[in-house]
Order: C-alpha cells, then structure tokens, then sequence
C-alpha cells in the first residue's frame, strides 16, 4: 500500500517540479526516473499500466506546452527506442552483429524525402511534392523499402558469423551513406551532400501543434513495435531467432531453416528503422547524409549493450538513457564546466579561464560517455536489464532453487 | 526397400578418405555404429543429416533421396539427432530448447505470430504442453526452467535426447548419448531407448564406446574402421568376428606375444 502511494506521489511530485521549474534539467531527470520507477515498482499492473499512460500521454505534452524542448527530447527518445528494438532483434536475437543498420533508418528517410519534397521532379518529372496525406501510405513504404534493403544485405552476408558479418554490414552502412551523398549525378536523386528540403509534413486531424502531432506518432509506433517485438520474441521465430544466435549448426540440425530466419531478422529489424525513418526526415523537413553516419549505428549500437542485448524493456530503457545523456545530460555538463571556465574559477591552483582550446569542456562529452559506457561494461556486462527468460507455468511442480534465479545473461 | 538405406557412401577430406563405399540400412529397432577413434562414425552421421555432402554415393530416406537437402530440411522429413559434444542452446531454458526443436512442426507463419490469434495461443499452448510431456519423457520436467547451460552434464545428453525427440523423428541419430554417464545412468537411458522404439515405433542409430551398453540393447552392430565397414550382425556374433577384434586389439596379438616370451 505504501508502495503506491510512494510511486503515484513521486510521479505527482516529479510533475509538479517539472511545472515549477520548467529550465530545470533536474527536474525533467526527475520525472523520467519516477516514469522508470513506475515502470520497475511492484504495483499491480493495471494501476502500472494507468500510471504509464498518465505520464506518456497527459503529463509529457503537458510538459511539453511549458517546454517545448523536452518534447522535442521526448520524440528523438521515442524515435530512437524503435530504431534500438529494431537493432535489438538483429543483434540481440538473432546475434547478428550489424554495424550498419542506420542506412535502413536512411533509406526510410529518402525514401519520403525524395516523393514528399520537390526533390521527385529531378527524379521523375512533375508532380512533386506528393499531397502531404501521402506521409501516411509512406510509412507503409519506407517500411517495405528497409525491410527490402535489409534482405538485399541479408542475402550476400548470410555465410558469415561474427567479426566478419559485423565488417560487411559497416561497410554497407557506409554505402548507403556514400550514395546519398554522391547519387546527385547523373540523376539528382539525394541531391548529394546539400540534402533534401523542405520535406512535407503530413495533414493532421486535429488542431494540434507538429511537436505534439509528432510526439504522439512516435508513441504509437514505439507502441507497435514493442507488441510487435513482445510477439515475435515469445513465438516460434524468436525462439528459432535466439536458437541461431546461440548455435547456428544446432539450430540448422533441429529444424531451423537458417537463410529464412536470418533474412526475417534482418527484414523485421529494418522496417522498423524504415517507418522511423519517414517519421524522422517528414519531422525535420531536411535530411542530408550526415544524419546517417557510422557514428549513429554505433550509437543506436550502445543503446542496445548498455540495455541488455535481447531484451525489450533493456532496449527501452537504453535508448531513453543514451539520448537523454547525450541531449541534455552531457550537454548540461559542458555548459556548467564552461560557464565555470569563462567565470575564472580556480581549481586546485590552476585558473580554468587559462585552458587551451584544446582541452574544452564541449569535448568531455564524448569521453564521458565513453567512460560511462566501458563503466557499465565492467560493472554490469548483462545491461541495464538483461533478459528475463520466459517460465513455464508449473502446475503442481515444487520449483527447483535453481528454476528460481534464471534471469540470464545473454 | 529399407527405411534409411545408405550406399556405397565414399567421403574424402584432401588426400584422407574417411569414409569408402560405406553401405548401412535401418528398417527399425536399435542399430549401433561402433569402431575405433577416427573410424568415420561421426563423419557418416554427417553426411546422414545434411552437414557433409557425399563425394560417391547415396542416401535414401522412406526412398527419397537426400543428397542436396539442406540438414533442416532432412529434420523435417523424420530424422534427427544429438551431438557428440552436446551442442545445446546454452542460454535458452531446458524447455525452450525442447521448443526449438518442434521448429520443422510448427505449421504457423509471420502473419500468425503477429495477429496472435485464438488459433495462435492454442497452438503455443500446445506446444508448451508436449515440450513439457517430452521433458518429463527423459526425466527432466523438474529442470524445465532452468538455463541449459547450467545443468549437470548427464541432464544435458537427456535433454538432447528430448529436443531431438520434439522434432517428431522417425529415426534418431544419437551420437555418443552416454558419455560421461556413469553405468547406472547409461542402463537407465538405454532402458529409455528401448521404450521409446517400442512405443513410438522409432528406428534409432546409436554411436557408442561403451560396449556393455552397445551389446545390451542394439538388434544389430555395424562396425566401421579406417572408413571401411568391416563386420555387420547381430551384437553376439560381431563380437566374435576376427576383423573386430583385429580392429579393436591390434593384429597378431597372440603371436607377438609369442615372440616377446
């Protein structure tokens, strides 16, 4: 009983401090840890549900109308747990070690770039831009576009394990890239390193501003592809998936056809790097190459890792922490250490205005999060939350210690 | 024409020849490959299931040929088998490993998993069910969450046992099921064997070293050495064969002996 009252009284708390002080980086921090606290609280899971529902759908857009930049936050969060399960499914699952899986994310973006923006006219003569209610076949289309791209890549790469899948697909992550970046002649398809712009946003239905139209998009694709991941994990193919991943020749012996269950893994993790991806470019309105570069695989990578490899909520919840930690965390801490640098203030002796720019705190960032990351990999390799292995409801079976502690690395 | 028939099976690794002209059919019961370290044992299960092709050669499954079929493929038509070094899905649970298994048998597709409907739960429900049938079949269902990674060796053969169970074979394939075992546990698993030919009507090919067991339960031996069959029979009279015994002791051994003394 008081479990809950200390759960709903920390969101309500949380909220009230985000309404109070609506600058305040902490108190934003705050009302994402009360959202997790909720999340991992033993509560009945109606009221879990309800609470979840409350703090997504009715405290972040409000939020969001006193601070328009952590909804923003929000979105690029939800944007990013789709693109970490879809990865999750690849790797995590399948064990299919994908350095390159932001080129399916751009080639859902293109793909509603070139037919949603002027840019269709070089390609196909007149009648570009789509009408903006388009966006919504094209989410259909992106995702078929990277689910397509994703069995192209699938197919050469099948044979390889390991070290040498994981170099391949870098390499085609990079291609992709490369294209976009050079496919402005002969034909002007990306328009090359300039991007597209402007992009069409779609029609919306209600009178509500694009921030939150895009905001509520995210969730509900971010609500799909969980059901959807939950689904496919808990089913024949996520076993066969996770079968493949921890002995491939076994799996093959008992049954497992390797070249359609791979090829699955990689379509299911690429579309929904495609349907992201339309959403993405129609909510920036521009996209140019550098949205796609190896650095984002990577990151999208660590989300992954730092969650628990194979795990739904771990995917979540890694790609919540990363984004945050690299749109407001260490972007806070930069800020503080140069205002303390620009203030002259002295540390053990040594005046901080006199650092070379070499040394500036605005490149901490990415040591820091390094740190943070090689930390965590020490302390707790499993992840966040590492995978929870599904019981069998024993009926009249005494449970064995062992049957007891079976949450397993992966 | 036999159930498996294989015939003159010839395979060669570079200038190695591990296997040469190598005939072996199974109607039913339990037939035993025994024969020396290197003698081709494992290799013939190999080509049997798919890993290895044959370079001359034919197997035939209820007549059907299986040269070219990939070895899930081979699964789904009825046959399977374990692993000498068990080859378990080590951070999957006793009974997901038993459900992988069942993979060739699950008639559902994509679409199924997403809708999930009734018909969906109902067949995963099934399934979890006989999962739990065939681990208790081998002794396991007190094990059924736990990792397989994390349990004793002899539970591990077992549950191979049971995962190669869950793909509905017709013939199984063991190799080396009771290494490791200790003697009570090999004549436990060997009675196991003998009750699942007589009920399932289930052929079974058994590569084993231990001769007791080999002798116990197998209706017919077949010797291999150096890649060649060199004696086939009932247990009674390969025993007493002059070219299994050469094989197993050396040659000569009565005359060297002479020699020495």
């Amino acid at each position: 009983m008081t479990r809950i009252a200390l759960t709903v009284g920390l969101l309500i708390v949380s909220g009230l401090a985000v309404a109070s002080f609506p600058r305040s980086v902490l108190a934003f921090l705050l009302f994402q840890t009360s959202v997790l606290i909720v999340y991992v609280a033993k509560i009945p899971g109606w009221l879990r549900a309800a609470l979840l529902a409350i703090a997504l759908l009715v405290m972040m857009p409000v939020i969001g109308a006193s601070n328009g930049y952590y909804l923003e936050v929000a979105t690029q969060v939800g944007i990013f747990v789709a693109l970490a399960l879809g990865l999750n499914i690849v790797v995590g699952l399948a064990g299919l070690l994908d350095l390159g899986y932001v080129a399916f994310f751009a080639v859902g973006a293109y793909t509603w770039a070139i037919f949603g923006s002027p840019q269709g006219n070089a390609v196909f003569g007149t009648g570009f831009p789509l009408a903006p209610g388009w966006f919504y076949v094209f989410l259909g289309v992106g995702l078929v576009m990277a689910a397509g791209t994703g069995v192209l890549l699938g197919l050469p790469v099948l044979r390889l394990r390991g070290d040498y899948l994981a170099i391949v697909t870098l390499g085609f992550g990079e291609v992709i890239r490369v294209l976009a970046n050079n496919l402005d002649k002969p034909i002007n398809i990306t328009n090359g390193p300039k991007g597209i712009t402007p992009i069409g946003r779609p029609p919306l239905p209600v009178n509500v501003s694009y921030a939150e139209a895009f905001y509520f998009l995210v969730l509900l694709i971010v609500a799909v592809v969980v059901l959807v991941n939950l689904r496919l994990e808990n089913s024949h193919i996520g076993r066969a998936w996770e079968a493949i991943r921890e002995d491939e020749l076994a799996a093959q012996a008992m049954g497992v056809p390797l070249v359609r269950s791979k090829l699955l893994a990689f379509a299911c993790g690429a579309s929904f790097a495609g349907v992201m991806g339309v959403v993405f470019s129609a909510k920036q309105v521009f996209i140019n190459p550098e949205s796609f570069t190896f650095l984002e695989s990577i990151g999208v990578l660590s989300m992954v890792i730092l969650g628990g490899m194979g795990s739904i909520p771990g995917a979540v919840l890694g790609a919540t922490v990363v984004t945050v930690l690299n749109l407001q965390v260490l972007k806070g801490f930069s800020l503080w250490l140069n205002e303390l640098k620009n203030a002259g203030v002295t540390v053990l002796g040594y005046n901080l205005a006199n650092l070379p720019t070499q040394l500036e705190p605005a490149k901490y960032e990415r040591m820091i999060f390094g740190i943070i990351l090689v930390v965590m990999m020490i302390f707790r390799p499993q992840g966040i939350f590492p995978v929870r292995r599904r019981q069998r409801e024993l009926v009249g079976v005494r449970h064995s210690p062992a049957a007891e502690s079976t949450a397993v690395t992966s | 024409m036999s159930l498996f028939e294989a015939c003159g099976v010839t395979k060669r690794f570079g200038g190695l020849t591990a296997l040469n002209r190598v005939d072996f059919a199974v109607d039913a019961g339990i037939v035993s490959i025994i024969g020396p370290n290197g003698a081709g044992k494992t290799t013939l299960f190999n080509i049997f299931t798919g890993l290895y092709g044959a370079d001359e050669g034919a197997v035939t499954f209820r007549a059907q040929p299986l040269a070219g079929l990939r070895p899930d493929q081979i699964t789904a038509l009825g046959v399977c088998r374990t692993f000498q070094n068990i080859r378990l899905f080590g951070n999957m649970t006793a009974i997901e490993n038993v459900l992988v298994g069942m993979h060739a048998r699950i008639p559902l597709g994509l679409w199924d998993v997403l809708s999930h409907g009734p018909g969906f739960q109902r067949a995963e429900r099934k399934l979890w069910a006989r999962a739990g049938t065939l681990l208790e079949r081998v002794g396991l269902d007190a094990s059924a969450n736990t990792v397989a990674r994390s349990l004793p060796y002899g539970d591990q053969r077992r549950l191979e046992l049971a995962r190669a169970l869950a793909s509905d074979p017709a013939l199984l394939l063991l190799d080396e099921p009771t290494a490791g075992m200790t003697q009570g546990e090999a004549s436990l698993l060997m009675q196991l064997l003998r009750r699942l030919v007589a009920e399932l009507g289930l052929a079974i090919i058994l590569i084993e070293h231990n001769m007791r067991v080999v002798m116990e339960v197998s209706d017919r031996v077949t010797v291999l050495d150096h890649g060649e069959k060199i004696a086939e029979g009932r247990p009674r009279d390969v025993q007493a064969d002059p070219h299994v015994i050469e094989a197993y002791l050396g040659r000569g051994r009565r005359t060297s002996r002479a020699g020495t003394t």
